[in-house]
């Protein structure tokens, strides 16, 4: 426990400002001398210093509990930990911008190319968006008509469970043929690759509530819509947002690898492969680092719906 | 009061168990009725006009006929997939590029490789974030964070970089699939490790067993169900790497540059063949997978 | 008021059909009870108090025999709500707060919602549970929880109350407490309950007649009249009197072979 004023206090911010200061030095001197830096011993001594800095933090770091902002420190230490080390190794050891480019690389392809990435965003964003409601929208349907007929459950839900071992994103090039080269053959394959998991998902959700839940509602004499309106769709609520957050990330994924099958002269996923075969690497790098924002974004708002939605669940509390 | 001098009540009987495969036999019956009244729907513009320009008069027994046969349909009917997927099949050696065996093959490499990378990846990393507070704490989360990340996007560009490096695409792929299936094994065994109960644990360190013995005797037995649940998902995952791996710049060999090679001359049926292929083998994957599963779970004595 | 009894079963039998052989959970059962009666149902496992509670219901159905409750149907009487019923757990849904749990059977009826919710307000102050309105079921402890149910039961204002074991999952000393805020809440409010417990004590405590039930085939063994005064007290456990009439419902299940 940490005494406001007390010694280890006192320590600790030591700790971070010589961490701080040690970082920006090794920074500055190995964009200084370019890929020379790794004959310096000098730099060596610094990274060595600064390794020890990084892991005591991080120790300290990771055993704060409260307040809860606070616990978001570790990782964001780890991440920029990680960052730094990219950029130093990077600059400071000449590793070919081929393979690996510097972040701060990355980040100018992101702001000099913003005009034509930004138009590549959207062209994807709409496809992944249209994509993904239609898919979960559909397979929550297609789960309530299950439910209301046995036949169908029983036949759909082992296909349903065979499709999750087979690569959807495969019928990009059909899709392609079928709806052109606009983001409408996209948002099909987005569909197809969401619907699964919603369906699967929605029904486990649907057969959770157990069977003295439904004695009790009939008991009450409810019909089956009551029941379902009142009892099983808020219980299977959390299975739904289970699925809605693969989704996110499963739409995203494959509106831009059903790009790689031919688009228009836009899209993230066009661009990708167009750099690519120019070589142009940061800007492959800066298109990626775009996508996984936007993905974050998109799983972080599902993630709060589902936090306000589903606050009853025994899986918030400790 | 005895049993044997009442005479029995009316019984009632309880219902017959459902059947299992007629419902799916219905539903797959019911797709191919779909598929194929779809292909005379979808193949209909194309044979109308070649039908007008043969000049003689055609009924719709010719149009449906004709539907079924085209050779660069828009959806082909399912018996000319399954022709076109036996043919390259049976009628070619097994090791030229025209048996869609040998690209299964090629795919098939990659994707094993990349998901036992993947699998020992994700072990590694699990058995870590339980063991060290500051794994746990800061790089779980990144975990968590890496599967926002589209990595299937620098696909085509991992293969690039890593191909004009020197290194056999087989490699390059292998990369691919192992990022993506680490994720779901590493989150699987940490649930998975995490799931004995604080009983157990407390029986444990009554026997004052180390942090070794307790991960070997403990945790990892209760992580198994876990881990295999994960691999199912690791591997289906870990073949779309391989195939989308395939996708740029010229690959020759595999069920992806199949894909986009029938995608760029128009040879539907191809398309199709592949992703039959495809489709089988990832099946065939997750079956291994459940198989390995049942064997372990006979093994070790625990009912399936 | 008429004076019709709330439920009368006549040769009431269920017979379950399993894979082996069949099952005789009730045989031939006989029973009337009378309006704003408090029976209880004691016996082992298997011996069919539960499953009779069910039938009552319309939670099962008879295979033969007949039987009325309210002078109709059990499924007439269930589309009438004519009952309120609580289970072993409390049931309760995890997403609504206590007051909206009590209110889920009125919303269901259709009742206007400032009808719903003055209802439900009387009904948690008469469990005593007035000021937890808005708390959420995973703040309460067991007992609260189940009183929770029992509000949501009565809301309904039904004439009768079917309980099973509804205190089983409780402590020995919430379950005295529970007992006796059941006893007095019947007192006020007249209706006719219906109580399965295994509990000995618990049965002569509440009830005024306690039906003995044996299992293969589950079988009423007997009825006995339970002769304590009314208006009793958690004392009453310690007299003279209660321990005969336990006594005597001790050797009725031990002539049932309950005990084999």
């Amino acid at each position: 426990m940490v005494r406001k004023g007390s010694a280890s206090t006192w320590v600790a911010g030591v700790g971070f400002v010589a961490l701080t200061a040690l970082s920006a030095g090794i920074l500055m001197q190995v964009h200084g001398s370019g890929p020379r830096a790794q004959e310096t011993p000098a730099l060596w001594l610094a990274l060595a210093a600064w390794a020890a800095l990084a892991v005591l933090a991080l120790n300290r770091l990771a055993l704060l509990q409260q307040p809860k902002p606070l616990r978001l420190l570790a990782p964001a230490l780890l991440g920029a930990a990680l960052l730094f080390v990219w950029e130093v190794g990077v600059v400071g050891w000449n590793v070919p911008r081929v393979l690996l480019p510097a972040p701060h690389a990355v980040a100018q392809a992101l702001s000099t190319r913003w005009e034509v990435l930004w138009p590549d965003f959207l062209q994807t964003a709409i496809a992944v968006l249209a994509g993904f409601a239609l898919g979960s929208g559909s397979g929550l349907a297609a789960a309530l008509l299950c439910d209301r007929v046995d036949f169908l459950k029983r036949g759909l839900l082992p296909l349903a469970g065979l499709a999750g071992a087979v690569p959807i994103v495969g019928i990009a090039p059909i899709m392609v043929m079928w709806f052109g080269f606009d983001w409408h053959s996209k948002a099909a394959v987005a569909a197809v690759v969401t619907f699964f998991p919603m369906l699967v998902n929605t029904l486990a959700g649907l057969a959770a509530s157990d069977t003295m839940h439904r004695d009790l509602m009939r008991t009450y004499a409810a019909s089956h819509g009551v029941t379902l309106a009142k009892l099983r769709l808020p219980g299977a609520l959390p299975f739904i947002f289970n699925a809605l957050k693969i989704n996110s990330t499963l739409a995203l994924i494959s509106a831009i690898v059903a790009e790689f099958f031919g688009s228009p002269i836009y899209g993230l996923g066009f661009r990708i492969s167009a750099e690519v075969a120019r070589m142009n690497v940061d800007v492959v790098w800066a298109a990626i680092a775009l996508a996984a924002l936007a993905g974050s974004l998109f799983y972080g708002l599902i993630a709060l719906m589902e936090r306000g939605l589903t606050f009853w669940h025994p899986s918030y509390r400790q | 009061m005895t049993d044997a001098t009442l005479p029995l009540p009316a019984t009632r009987v309880a219902p017959a168990a459902p059947s299992r495969w007629a419902p799916m036999a219905v539903v797959v019956g019911c797709i191919l009725l779909l598929w194929y009244v779809g292909a005379v729907a979808l193949n209909a513009p194309q044979v109308t006009e070649r039908l007008n320009n043969l000049g003689q008069p055609w009924d719709w027994s010719d149009l449906v006929n004709a539907a079924w046969a085209m050779e660069r349909p828009v959806l082909p009917a399912p018996h000319q997939v399954a022709l076109d997927f036996t043919r390259s099949v049976f009628d070619h050696a097994i090791d030229s590029p025209r048996n869609l065996l040998f690209h299964a093959g090629v795919t098939l490499s990659a994707t094993l490789l990349g998901f036992m990378l993947g699998l020992l990846l994700g072990v590694l990393l699990a058995v870590g974030v339980v063991h060290s507070r500051v794994l746990d704490r800061g790089l779980l989360p990144w975990i968590i964070a890496s599967q926002t990340i589209p990595i299937l996007a620098i696909a085509p560009m991992a293969v690039v970089v890593l191909g004009s490096l020197g290194y056999p695409p087989l490699v390059s792929k292998a990369v691919i699939s192992m990022y993506l299936c680490f994720f779901p094994v590493a989150i699987g065994m940490v649930k998975g490790l995490r799931s004995p109960e604080v009983l157990q644990m407390d029986l444990m360190r009554t026997y004052s067993a180390s942090r070794p013995q307790l991960l070997w005797l403990l945790r990892l037995p209760a992580a198994l169900p876990f881990l295999f649940a994960s691999a199912k998902v690791a591997i289906a995952t870990s073949l779309v790497g391989a195939i989308v791996g395939e996708l740029p710049t010229g690959a020759q060999a595999g069920l992806g540059a199949r894909l986009l090679q029938g995608s760029y001359f128009g040879q539907t049926v191809q398309i199709w063949s592949a992703l039959v292929m495809a489709s089988l083998l990832g099946v065939a994957l997750v079956g291994l997978v459940g198989l390995a599963e049942r064997a372990t779970a006979r093994l070790m004595g625990t009912r399936a | 008021m008429s004076s019709s009894p709330a439920v009368v079963a006549k040769d009431l039998s269920l017979v379950f059909q399993t894979a082996d052989s069949p099952v005789i959970a009730l045989s031939e059962v006989n029973l009337s009870i009378e309006r704003g009666e408090f029976v209880s149902f004691i016996g082992p496992s298997g011996c069919g108090k539960t499953t009779l509670l069910r039938v009552i219901a319309d939670l099962e159905r008879a295979t033969s025999g007949s039987i009325s409750v309210n002078g109709m149907s059990p499924e007439a009487a269930r589309l009438q709500r004519a009952y309120g019923y609580v289970f072993q757990a409390a049931a309760l849904y995890p997403w609504r707060n206590v007051l909206k749990n009590v209110m889920l059977p009125l919303e269901i009826m259709g009742l206007p919602a400032a009808e719903r919710e003055s209802r439900a307000r009387e009904q948690l102050e008469r469990v005593g549970l007035s000021g937890f309105e808005g708390k959420y079921p995973w703040q309460l402890s067991g007992g609260m929880q189940q009183r929770v149910s029992i509000a949501r039961a009565l809301s309904l204002q039904p004439q009768m109350l079917l309980m099973d074991e509804p205190f089983g999952a409780l402590d020995e000393i919430t379950r005295d407490h529970l007992n006796e805020q059941l006893l007095r809440l019947w007192e006020a409010t007249g209706k006719t309950v219906i109580f399965v417990t295994h509990s000995i004590s618990e049965a002569v405590f509440l009830s005024q007649r306690i039906v003995v039930m044996s299992p293969r085939p589950g079988r009423i063994l007997e009825v006995i009249s339970n002769p304590l005064p009314a208006g009793r007290m958690l004392d009453i456990r310690d007299s003279v009197g209660f321990a005969e009439v336990a006594h005597r419902v001790r050797q009725a299940l031990r002539a049932g072979h309950s005990y084999d």
